[in-house]
């Protein structure tokens, strides 16, 4: 896998952790094991501390009345991300977890990768935050032997205080009394007594998120809400495509009407994130966004302005009949083993664009001060858009800051900080600090949406109906070629570069024999609009194909599609799993699989029209599976071709569940953000625009849509793994599986229309 | 060029009359609780009360409202503690949050109908009410548990006092 998806525990080995006096506290941090010289440790923790030369993904401060702050490097955006990491430290520490405090962090070099997405977070901070737990809490327990003049041995710490041998002194007091000042190398790091998950008191136990009480009574500040004296506020006129536009004439008569506007601006941009934009400035958004409708634009356009979703699906079907194209990300003597198949199964799938939707339209506030540019706004991925602002700018990348703010909705749409750039610009221009918000059709039409997909899936058996070959083609667009090429893989079977977040899923843990997949980039796609990260990315498109493929091949065999599943999963070879991320490997998904057949009855009776379909995932990568399973129970209109879906069973098994009530809150949100993405939403791409751009026309789910849910984990001490995305993408498939078990009539374009069931049922 | 109360507050706008209310609450005024979704009526994000009840402020014209109460999210309660959001910590309600000021807006207007809703009427009258992470399934329990707290605590006190669930800005 990739740099980026590599746990940051694993290359702990180059980190020794310090605690150094800093005001009236003490500050803990990583530290590069070569700053550290033990014999020079006050010194040492000194200096960095004042200098902050430490090279941490986090780091954390006990102050003289003993409140805690943990500094969280991850963005806000639902997930209540800086509660979770917080009480895996607070759990090592032995902190009274009421003295808590998180604050999320402004960008800067010493917090290394910036970067909220991929279901990553806990799993990639576990390890650490329990080491500098531990390596805080040894402290602690150190200076308190020495000020109550007992063996260390003799003491244990609970609840920030240090106690045994009747006697006690609080975290608080260790602060104000003793000198914490310590080092760590990197060895001894590693070697501290992390607690065995029996110890564990915080970890697995229910709280009250802290960002929530900020969320319920308007306080709580977004993006949109940043806010400087004497900032202009900005609105875009978008051009007709997304990269071939070149503005050629502008003409504001209608604008200078506005009562408020202030001029505009083509944006001369050396990134070429926004070409062809223009915005219209304004003393208040409003009049900005009425000023922008009024300007007239003429622009020059590529032929990207007449590429529509079919021209793109059509390009897919070409690439693929290639035999030639495309990285083979798993590779196997397919050839020889379909030449030996007594019979085969072969089918496409499809499914539509699909926008990110966040409720909050993107916008950012830029200004520049003391030589700083400051980009106020809420983003997933600071290092990745930092060093583009950097060149948009014509600056040094130390020269740009990006302040934090909660994100109203990540979804993967904030992990390309694209937005960003036409603020920075539009201030550079006018020398003002510039507020630019895309109201709701803007948003929609500059989204990084989810590109359309081809994909085209084989199996082969013998006589006795075992499964000897398979091969998955995919097709679609690439967002890590687009937006972070360094990021791109390389495929073990020919070498070709390949978007690993465009093609997880189809590298599944069935032993199905002989197996190829081939992920092919839509370099049409590519071009014609840019294809964003959405919540699961890939797995959101092969997943749909390939359980509902393993459906139909189940049926072909006239086995049970549970069963089915349950054969293939029969961990061997590659999928017996590893130690530390993937233990059990195809074992723990035959295990979600048999939980859920128990919750939801399956084999058993039902009524008429009404069906159960499976459908399972390991969620976003081999390297770190969630294994997540959803049975629906639906009943099919024959009439009509609506799907009433009547009930989801999910289960789920991430290894340690770290805050559990979140966990639920994360899958229940994914889970229906799976059916949104079923029944409910859905657009298409036409003459370089997407047509649906408000909720008129775009249709999420609402609450009267939301079915009985019975959700479950399966209790664990493995390592803990991902849980913002895994559920999103086994919910389409087990509604069309439920469908074809309901009347059998088999739908293979997401989302699913009642006229698509209804053609289903004649074919 | 309009004046309205806001939040108990006489306020003066500059803003042409007909600037949607939301961005005079926004920009001019600096009550950001309320927020921009979708600017079409559709998301209800920018739910407000006009005179007490929920209305959609992105739609409705500044001078509409001249004269009249409006409150906004900063207004539920003086201290943030209306059972609304009580109930909405309690049940852990919101993700990103970035609809709740509206959820909790519309709510109110609903347990004021239907102080004991049922599930039909929750469905019914915040449809019109997004949210986008989809935490729908806390957005119904909230209401409900808010409902119980404010009949419990409207048993103890006047009706009025019952329907609009404590002291609020007006």
């Amino acid at each position: 896998m990739n740099e980026l998806s590599r746990p940051r525990g694993l290359r702990l080995s180059r980190r020794g952790f310090l605690i150094g006096a800093a005001g009236t506290g003490f500050v803990m941090a990583f530290a590069r094991a070569a700053l550290i010289l033990p014999e020079r440790v006050a010194e040492q923790t000194a200096q960095a501390v004042a200098t902050r030369s430490f090279d941490p993904n986090l780091w954390f401060r006990i102050d003289a009345d003993g409140t805690i702050t943990v500094h969280v490097i991850r963005a806000e955006m639902g997930q209540h991300v800086g509660t979770a990491l917080a009480r895996i430290l607070a759990d090592e520490l032995e902190a009274d977890w009421s003295k808590v405090r998180i604050e999320h962090v402004d960008s800067d070099p010493k917090w290394g990768l910036m970067v909220t997405g991929g279901s990553w977070s806990v799993w990639q901070s576990f390890p650490l935050l329990s080491q500098a737990g531990a390596a805080g809490r040894t402290a602690l327990i150190e200076e308190a032997a020495k000020l109550l003049g007992v063996p260390a041995a003799s003491l244990q710490a609970r609840n920030s205080v240090v106690s045994g041998g009747g006697r006690s002194i609080g975290y608080a007091e260790i602060v104000q009394r003793g000198d914490l000042s310590r080092s760590w190398s990197a060895d001894e790091l590693k070697a501290m007594p992390v607690k065995p998950a029996g110890e564990r008191r915080l970890v697995g136990v229910d709280t009250q998120a802290l960002d929530i009480p900020g969320k319920t009574d308007g306080k709580g500040l977004y993006g949109i809400d940043a806010h400087v004296d004497g900032m202009v506020h900005a609105a875009p006129v978008l051009p007709p495509t997304r990269n071939g536009s070149k503005v050629s004439a502008v003409d504001e008569t209608l604008a200078k009407q506005v009562r408020g506007y202030q001029g505009h601006a083509v944006l001369e941009d050396p990134s070429h994130t926004v070409p062809g934009w223009v915005v219209a400035f304004a003393d208040s958004t409003w009049a900005a966004m009425q000023a922008a409708r009024r300007l007239r634009v003429t622009w020059s356009n590529d032929d990207t302005a007449r590429v529509s979703e079919q021209d793109v699906l059509d390009h897919a079907a070409q690439l693929i009949a290639d035999a030639n194209t495309g990285a083979r990300i798993v590779e196997g003597p397919v050839e020889e083993a379909f030449g030996k198949a007594a019979a085969s199964i072969q089918a496409e799938y499809t499914t539509a664009s699909v926008l990110h939707f966040q409720l909050e339209p993107v916008n950012a506030l830029a200004l520049q001060k003391d030589g700083l540019w400051e980009i106020h706004t809420g983003n997933q991925w600071q290092s990745l858009i930092l060093p583009t602002l950097a060149q948009a700018l014509g600056v040094t990348e130390d020269k740009v800051v990006m302040r934090t703010y909660l994100l109203g909705g990540g979804f993967g749409r904030r992990l390309n900080g694209d937005y960003a750039v036409p603020a920075a610009l539009a201030s550079k221009a006018i020398g003002k600090p510039v507020k630019l918000t895309l109201d709701r059709p803007d948003d929609a039409r500059f989204d990084s949406f989810r590109s359309p997909s081809l994909q085209k899936l084989r199996m082969g058996f013998d006589a006795g109906g075992k499964v000897l070959a398979m091969q998955h083609d995919a097709c679609a667009g690439w967002p890590t070629q687009v937006m972070a090429g360094a990021l791109l893989g390389k495929a073990k079977g020919n070498g070709q570069p390949y978007d690993p977040f465009a093609i997880s899923g189809a590298d599944h843990w069935y032993n199905v024999g002989a197996h190829r997949v081939r992920a092919i980039s839509n370099d049409l796609a590519n071009r014609a609009f840019r294809p964003g990260w959405l919540r699961s990315v890939g797995p959101g498109w092969t997943n749909w194909a390939l359980e509902s493929f393993i459906d139909e091949a189940a049926h072909q065999l006239k086995k049970d599609p549970l069963q089915f599943r349950l054969e293939l999963l029969d961990g061997s070879g590659d999928n017996a799993g590893s130690a530390p991320n993937a233990v059990g490997g195809a074992a723990r998904q035959a295990g979600v699989l048999r939980r859920v057949a128990e919750l939801s009855g399956w084999g058993q009776p039902l009524p008429a029209d009404t069906g159960l379909g499976v459908a399972t995932s390991f969620g976003q990568e081999r390297d770190m599976p969630t294994w997540v399973t959803c049975v629906a129970r639906v009943k099919v209109d024959r009439t009509s071709g609506r799907v009433q879906v009547e009930k989801l069973f999910v289960v789920t098994d991430c290894g340690t569940v770290v805050h559990p009530d979140g966990a639920l809150a994360q899958t229940e949100g994914a889970t229906l953000w799976g059916l949104s993405m079923a029944l409910h939403e859905g657009t298409v791409f036409e003459q370089g625009q997407v047509r649906d751009t408000n909720l008129n026309r775009y249709t999420p789910l609402r609450i009267a849509d939301v079915p009985e849910m019975q959700i479950e984990f399966i209790p664990s001490t493995e390592a803990s793994v991902g849980l913002g995305e895994p559920a999103t993408t086994v919910v389409a498939p087990a509604i069309a599986n439920a469908i074809f078990a309901a009347v059998g009539a088999r739908v293979r374009h997401l989302p699913i229309t009642p006229d698509a069931v209804r053609k289903a049922l004649k074919a | 060029m309009s004046q309205f109360h806001l939040n108990g507050q006489a306020v003066d706008v500059r803003a042409d009359d007909d600037t949607p209310l939301l961005w005079v609450i926004r920009d001019e005024l600096r009550l950001t609780g309320t927020k921009f979704g979708c600017g079409i009526g559709l998301c209800g994000a920018c739910t407000v009360h006009l005179n007490g009840r929920a209305i959609r402020s992105c739609i409705t014209p500044v001078g509409a409202v001249a004269g009249q109460r409006i409150t906004t999210i900063e207004g539920l309660s003086v201290d943030g503690q209306h059972p609304l959001q009580q109930a909405w910590i309690a049940a852990q309600a919101p993700q990103c949050g970035y609809c709740q000021p509206g959820q909790i807006m519309q709510a109110a207007t609903l347990l004021q109908d239907f102080p004991n809703p049922s599930d039909a009427e929750i469905e019914a009258v915040m449809a019109g009410s997004l949210c986008r992470c989809m935490a729908y399934v806390r957005i119904r329990k909230a209401i409900k548990l808010a409902a119980v707290a404010m009949q419990a605590a409207g048993a103890a006190s006047t009706p009025a006092a019952a329907t609009q669930g404590g002291r609020r800005h007006e």
